[in-house]
């Protein structure tokens, strides 16, 4: 039962960390276009480099 | 139970006015941030294309295409004007239509939208983490692990309620303050007591605690409420900022001087100038120039009107060939415009508030929570012989098992679903409750001009006439701004015809071309100016070498026109078609679609009246119609749609927008909304059948926190799962 004491609060702080995760992506704005995220993979223009990042976004 | 309480606008005809306060104060930006609607951008490709194209536009400096609002963001320098992004696109081979650049209110809405989300969030992070303990509970932990594992909980889901949970508080105690039952306050009640109770059994060392059954309960209510949120704000935001794409302004003639001022400036006898292509500002009359005026989108007429020295004009009216110099006779509320708006705003306090089919069942069902869980407490109060606390766990059991998990995604799970699919066929649902009204409807009365037809002429017999006549009608046709000579212009064009060669040639405002050909005088224009016998139809005459040539035109079909008149048809609707334009062309449209009732000349008060009597005949009526003429009888409809290319006030007054140039999305959503309807019935059903079998479980205590965690996800996943079903 003592593996209980570590367990447990791993398993919290994994949760946490997904929170975390989900909320940084829910900032950034990730949920704005999801039709369109989906169909920019199919996209070749930034296939070699990553797109410039401009200030608003 | 929030589906549709909010109607998008409360009050169409202050949409419909030029909204004057609200211009007078606009100053042009630095840079132009421009906000475009794109419906036909659908794929990966149009991503690609639109992007790259606009990004090599002169002075624009960002593009993002969002593909699930179908909406293009342009940073551009100072300058660029939304008529030029436009025109770019439509050189790209997409159609755009401007948004209202106040974005404020949009952020607003978004600001809402990504809130919900993280509630929805939190409440998911937590509700997993608790199972996880409780998987445990319920495998047989007990003793000091079990009061552990229920405390960890009760840590997470303390905060968690107190956050995730605000939206139903807020609600339930408005709705309690004014003295209303909805369902937010047994949704609350059940929150809060379970919570407590839950808290005081882990201190008790209890067997039972429903921490995960509370958490699980808010998840899957904001999902619902989540769903509904965005179906309605994705349509609310795109079809309200649809604006109309000329600013408001006109210009003031003072002493010679032009000078623009805002509409919301002009008094009654000033003088405006209006150009050709311009819209009237205001109502007036003539003083000066000659011109031919578009009067289609408030009569429906097809044909030009002759202006001159004495024409009285309407707001809304299209200035075709020549300047004018108008003198203001009425602005503001005294204009035919504002005039309209006052119908508008009649037609639409006669139309009862509609109640759907969500409110009907939230408002006999929300009282049954509460007293179905106190009668519950009462009764095992007495058999127990006053064990409180055993009566407390069967009431809050009860309470958490009635609660409407599976009632609150019913509807909006199907809404989403149906308005996505109806979104990606383009048509744009901007009234909650038009899904409803529409899976009613048995008549179908569409307008003529700008609905059914493009609004525009194509010319009808090219073939009667020699390639000479041809070359030159091409021509001087070629040089005019009037929509009957571009329309000759570009059908010659597609024919391959090359102009002939002509000298001086001139334009005499409101009556038509004039040049030297081979030495000899030729005329395209009016009937009478030309020399040649008016015909019935819509037509240009040429005069040329002493003879003349009639160029007889027909309004362009709108594409799909003839589909969506035969799909209605066979669904067994009756098709209608009213019109303020003349006898002959009603009756010709009518002919080619196969609509045996039409009525021809209708005022905008007749059109409404038409519509009122088949409503009282006890018909549900969908408006389909673009024009001002229209405005009343979209609001008096039982249902309306227009098209986005209709007036912002036929748009503000309908309930749904037709976003592409196609019509036939109108039969699929007919269709749709009637599945879409059996679907939401099959929904209460489902929730209903499994409250029927729970219910009696948890009175007579036989309910586990397993139990009732296990039923909301398995409902609540079924109704979800059911409404996706939707083809």
């Amino acid at each position: 039962m003592e593996v209980l004491a570590i367990l447990i609060p791993v398993s919290l702080f994994l949760g946490l960390l997904g929170l975390v995760a989900f909320v940084w992506t829910l900032r950034k704005g990730m949920y704005d276009d999801p039709d369109g995220d989906s169909q920019r993979i199919l996209d070749t223009r930034y296939d070699d480099k990553p797109k410039p990042v401009s200030k608003d976004e | 139970m929030h589906s549709a309480t909010i109607r998008p606008s409360a009050c169409p005809a202050c949409d419909a006015a030029p909204a004057a306060e609200a211009l007078a104060g606009k100053a042009p930006l630095p840079d132009a941030r421009l906000l475009l609607s794109v419906p036909d951008a659908h794929c990966a490709a149009c991503i690609g294309t639109i992007e790259r194209g606009m990004a090599q536009m002169e002075g624009v400096r960002s593009v993002r295409l969002n593909l699930t609002l179908k909406r293009l963001s342009v940073d551009a320098k100072a300058g660029v004007e939304a008529g030029d992004v436009i025109a770019h696109l439509d050189w790209l081979g997409y159609e755009a239509h401007e948004l209202d650049p106040g974005t404020l209110s949009m952020t607003e809405t978004e600001k809402q939208g990504r809130e919900l989300l993280m509630r929805l969030g939190v409440s998911g992070f937590a509700m997993m983490n608790i199972m996880l303990l409780s998987v445990a509970v319920w495998a047989g932990a007990d003793g000091a692990t079990r009061d552990m594992f229920h405390l960890i909980s009760a840590l997470i889901a303390v905060p968690t309620v107190a956050f995730a949970g605000q939206p139903f508080f807020r609600n339930a105690w408005k709705a309690l303050r004014a003295g209303r039952m909805d369902m937010d306050a047994p949704i609350s009640v059940a929150l809060i007591l379970t919570l407590f109770i839950s808290i005081y059994e882990t201190l008790q060392s209890g067997q039972h605690a429903y921490f995960e059954a509370v958490v699980m309960l808010i998840f899957f209510l904001l999902a619902g409420r989540y769903l509904d949120f965005r179906a309605r704000a994705v349509a609310r935001s795109a079809a309200q900022e649809l604006s109309a794409l000329e600013v408001p302004r006109a210009i003031r003639l003072v002493d010679g001087v032009e000078m623009p001022v805002p509409v919301a400036d002009l008094a009654v006898g000033d003088v405006v100038i209006v150009r050709p292509g311009g819209r009237m500002p205001v109502d007036g009359e003539v003083i000066g120039g000659k011109s031919e005026i578009d009067r289609s989108l408030l009569t429906g007429e097809t044909l030009p009107v002759f202006a001159a020295q004495g024409t009285i004009v309407s707001a809304g009216e299209v200035n075709l060939t020549g300047p004018l110099q108008v003198r203001v006779t009425a602005a503001g509320k005294d204009s035919s415009l504002h005039r309209m708006a006052d119908l508008v705003a009649n037609a639409e306090s006669a139309r009862t508030r509609y109640t759907t089919a969500a409110e009907r069942a939230a408002s006999a069902y929300a009282p049954t929570i509460p007293i179905l869980s106190f009668g519950a407490f009462l009764v095992w109060m007495y058999l127990s012989g006053g064990d409180l606390r055993l009566s407390m766990n069967i009431a809050v059991a009860s309470l958490i098992i009635t609660c409407p998990c599976a009632l609150g995604l019913a509807v909006p799970a199907v809404v989403t679903s149906a308005s996505g699919k109806m979104f990606r066929k383009g048509l744009l649902i901007k009234d909650g409750t038009a899904l409803e009204r529409l899976a009613e409807v048995d008549t179908v009365v569409f307008d003529k001009t700008g609905t059914l037809t493009m609004g525009t002429s194509v010319p009808t017999n090219l073939d009667q006439h020699s390639p000479e006549t041809c070359a030159v009608a091409l021509a001087l046709a070629d040089a005019s701004s009037h929509p009957l000579a571009q329309a000759l212009a570009r059908a010659l064009r597609e024919r391959g015809v090359q102009p002939a060669q002509l000298d001086n040639l001139t334009e005499q405002p409101g009556y038509g071309m004039e040049a030297q050909w081979r030495g000899q005088s030729v005329r395209l224009g009016r009937a009478d100016w030309v020399g040649a016998e008016a015909r019935s139809t819509t037509a240009a005459y040429l005069a040329l070498d002493g003879a003349t040539h009639a160029f007889t035109f027909a309004d362009q079909l709108r594409p799909g026109a003839a589909d969506v008149v035969s799909a209605l048809q066979a669904q067994g609707k009756a098709v209608w078609l009213i019109s303020g334009d003349v006898p002959g062309a009603v009756q010709d449209l009518a002919r080619r679609l196969n609509i045996v009732d039409w009525h021809a000349g209708a005022l905008p008060q007749d059109k409404a009246d038409k519509i009122n009597a088949l409503q009282a005949a006890g018909h549900k009526v969908l408006m389909v119609g673009d024009g001002l003429n229209d405005t009343v009888a979209l609001s008096a409809a039982h249902v309306s749609i227009s098209p986005a290319s209709a007036l912002d006030a036929a748009r503000a007054a309908s309930d749904m927008v037709l976003l592409g140039r196609d019509i036939t999305p109108v039969a699929d959503a007919v269709r749709m909304s009637k599945t879409a309807m059996q679907r939401i019935r099959e929904n209460f059903w489902q929730s209903g059948i499994y409250n029927v079998i729970f219910v009696p479980i948890a009175l007579f205590g036989y309910a586990t926190p397993l139990w009732a965690a296990a039923i909301m996800s398995v409902s609540s996943i079924s109704v979800t799962l059911n409404a996706l079903r939707l083809k």
